[in-house]
């Protein structure tokens, strides 16, 4: 008589163990599919990469003159309204002469530190860790690993224009 | 009017009520009454409450922040300002907060050395010590996380720090530092995400550990005072500590809680007297990036990371900047399970205390360096400081167009004169005692030894005119460097 009870005993233990590892399974599988959307909202900022990147303008051609470097703004085209001031991006134009242009990046290519320009000894100086960079972008001294970041960049109608939209570091993709 | 005996009758009564409802006063009368050995209710021992102690502020001050602060990209700034000046009393409670995490983290450093020295994370609480390393990393996380809070130039450079350093990782680092900036640009939704980090899920996650670190600390029990010779070993220890609790110990309420409370009143008394002394910190400029007249510093507590990017040879950065911190991090986690057993006291453990030290003056000077920055060019240098009086006194018409050739192409940002300017370049005061003319020539015009080349940028008679300065610059006492060797060379005929 006992020795039946211990037996539908050990079924009924055995019959609930299943149903609570069913319990867990079933929260397992609810929890997966719950954390499907979280992880795609956490992973959107690299969903739409291509779109964050555009033609912007710098302003007209004869704004830069010939043989000089200046500083030029942009606001990013990919923006939101609570951006405030950091929608706001500079880069520094070189005009050789005619429509020979370069544009450069204000981030230092050690650490995104902005980097400053000297005409006189025509020297980009950047005031973190000391790279400093020739006329043309190229390393002049100093830890940078490679030059000036350079945007793409066209003439259109009359328009200086720069493929810009992303902060440039060393695995930056074009 | 009650009797005393009427009223004491009415408190226990009230307290039994109280109980048998909520079970409490066993586990609180447990928790105040655990045994301490006598000689660690020591004063080396209240650094651990002391860092609880500034949380606890910290947490009331940040939330009384958060009533003000207007945590978007766009007014974070504007919002500091308005309550450094004019809501009442925003200064200090800014202040407070910003000292309040200087010494917390400054507070949770010297708990962990004393830890450390004391070989309290040896056998059975190796995971006390980890979580204390968790809480350590927190700390740490919402020291930067802050910075980043008082939204300034500092804070938007830093961000771009850390994300050209993430941008190194190999394969990924792209898409990482899209993750950290929440897109494209550091911009608001680079900001939220700091915000979110620094106000839910650090703060969160310290509660937590928190609680494991008391919880194991409440089971295991105070670490007795090292003595040398008495070994800790993995078969013994626990008897030996219960031992030791039998024979000369006393309850934590109250020989060892007075002296916690003591200390951690005096910690918030100083943070009060720094707040009202020193004010709040910054905000600095606004976050605008196209400022860039601006030199970003971290935080004093990253000062030393900083130093550090400027001074690592350049082929080992990217190595040294991805594998250094986890192999660091790897290191203190693994610490007591390595070192478990054998000597806690710091007499017995040279190693141990040597590298200790060794990693306390390297902390020191780099964060000195860093605070120095002589690797970075005195930006304004050369229109702020004039040549001084007497290295131009009875100087030839030449020599003086050099000296202004000199200070025009911005050589005083990265060479000092009479102690004032850049530390990048060796200081020029004697170079003309290191240097043959030649050699100055060929220096300003090849540059060479992390000199940029300055053929480009000088006309032959600004290079002339150059050179005869540097020429003139040797002590009194010293000759110039000469060619010895022009004795023996025919002159060109001209």
């Amino acid at each position: 008589m006992s020795e039946d009870r211990a037996l539908r005993d050990e079924r009924m233990v055995a019959r609930r163990t299943l149903l609570m590892k069913l319990g867990i399974a079933f929260n397992v599988l609810v929890a997966a599919a719950l954390s499907a959307p979280f992880v795609a909202y956490i992973l959107s900022p690299l969903l739409r990469n291509t779109r964050y990147l555009q033609w912007v303008s710098l302003g007209r051609v004869d704004t830069f003159h010939e043989g000089q470097t200046r500083l030029a703004t942009f606001n990013n085209p990919f923006k939101r309204p609570w951006d405030g001031v950091t929608v706001q991006t500079a880069c520094w134009v070189r005009r050789m002469e005619g429509s020979a242009f370069q544009v450069f990046a204000i981030n230092c290519a050690h650490l995104g530190c902005p980097v400053r320009w000297f005409p006189q000894s025509g020297l980009f100086m950047c005031p973190c860790h000391g790279g400093v960079y020739y006329a043309d972008g190229t390393v002049a001294a100093g830890p940078p690993p490679r030059g000036l970041f350079q945007y793409p960049m066209k003439l259109q109608n009359g328009e200086l224009m720069i493929f810009a939209g992303q902060l440039p570091t060393l695995s930056t993709k074009p | 009017m009650r009797s005393f005996r009427e009223r004491m009758n009415f408190k226990t009564a009230a307290k039994e009520w109280l109980d048998e409802r909520l079970h409490i006063a066993q586990p609180i009368r447990d928790m105040a009454m655990h045994p301490v050995p006598r000689r660690s209710a020591s004063w080396w021992y209240v650094f651990g409450s002391a860092s609880l102690a500034l949380f606890i502020m910290q947490v009331v001050t940040g939330i009384l922040l958060a009533l003000i602060y207007a945590p978007t990209a766009a007014n974070a700034w504007s919002s500091l300002q308005r309550l450094n000046h004019s809501v009442t009393m925003g200064w200090f409670l800014r202040a407070m907060h910003g000292w309040g995490a200087e010494f917390m983290v400054g507070i949770v450093l010297i708990h962990m050395c004393q830890v450390f020295i004391f070989g309290a994370y040896k056998y059975p609480r190796g995971f006390t010590w980890v979580a204390g390393v968790i809480l350590l990393l927190l700390t740490l996380g919402l020291a930067f996380t802050g910075q980043i809070m008082r939204f300034d130039q500092d804070a938007y450079w830093g961000i771009g720090i850390g994300a050209s350093i993430t941008g190194r990782v190999p394969l990924i680092g792209h898409a990482m530092v899209q993750l950290l900036l929440g897109g494209p640009t550091i911009a608001g939704a680079t900001f939220n995400r700091f915000f979110t980090l620094h106000v839910f899920i650090l703060p969160a996650l310290l509660f937590a550990f928190i609680g494991v670190h008391l919880f194991l600390v409440l089971k295991l029990g105070i670490s007795e005072w090292p003595m040398p010779g008495r070994l800790v070993r993995r078969k013994t220890y626990l008897q030996e500590y219960e031992q030791e609790l039998n024979r000369d110990s006393v309850p934590f309420v109250p020989d060892a809680l007075w002296k916690d409370l003591m200390f951690s009143g005096a910690i918030i008394l100083v943070v009060i007297a720094c707040a009202l002394t020193f004010g709040p910190f910054g905000p600095g400029g606004v976050p605008n990036p196209t400022i860039i007249q601006t030199a970003p510093r971290p935080d004093f507590f990253f000062m030393w990371i900083f130093a550090m990017l400027a001074l690592l040879p350049p082929h080992l950065e990217t190595f040294f900047m991805l594998a250094f911190p986890p192999l660091a991090i790897a290191v203190l986690l693994f610490l007591p399970f390595v070192a478990a057993e054998g000597e806690k006291s710091w007499r017995r453990r040279p190693v141990a205390i040597l590298s200790l030290a060794i990693i306390a003056v390297s902390f020191a000077a780099l964060t000195r360096l860093g605070i120095e920055s002589p690797w970075a060019p005195v930006m304004d240098a050369w229109s702020a400081y004039p040549v001084p009086t007497n290295y131009l006194k009875s100087r030839t018409p030449l020599e003086l167009t050099g000296a202004l050739v000199f200070q025009e192409k911005q050589c005083r940002n990265c060479h000092s004169l009479d102690g004032v300017g850049g530390q990048r370049g060796p200081a020029l005061d004697s170079v003309a005692v290191r240097l043959t003319k030649d050699e100055l020539i060929r220096q300003v015009l090849q540059g060479g030894g992390n000199m940029p080349a300055f053929g480009k940028n000088l006309s032959p008679p600004e290079v002339t005119a150059l050179v005869a300065f540097l020429e003139t610059l040797h002590p009194a006492e010293e000759a110039p460097a000469k060619n010895e060797s022009l004795k023996y060379v025919q002159p060109i005929p001209h």
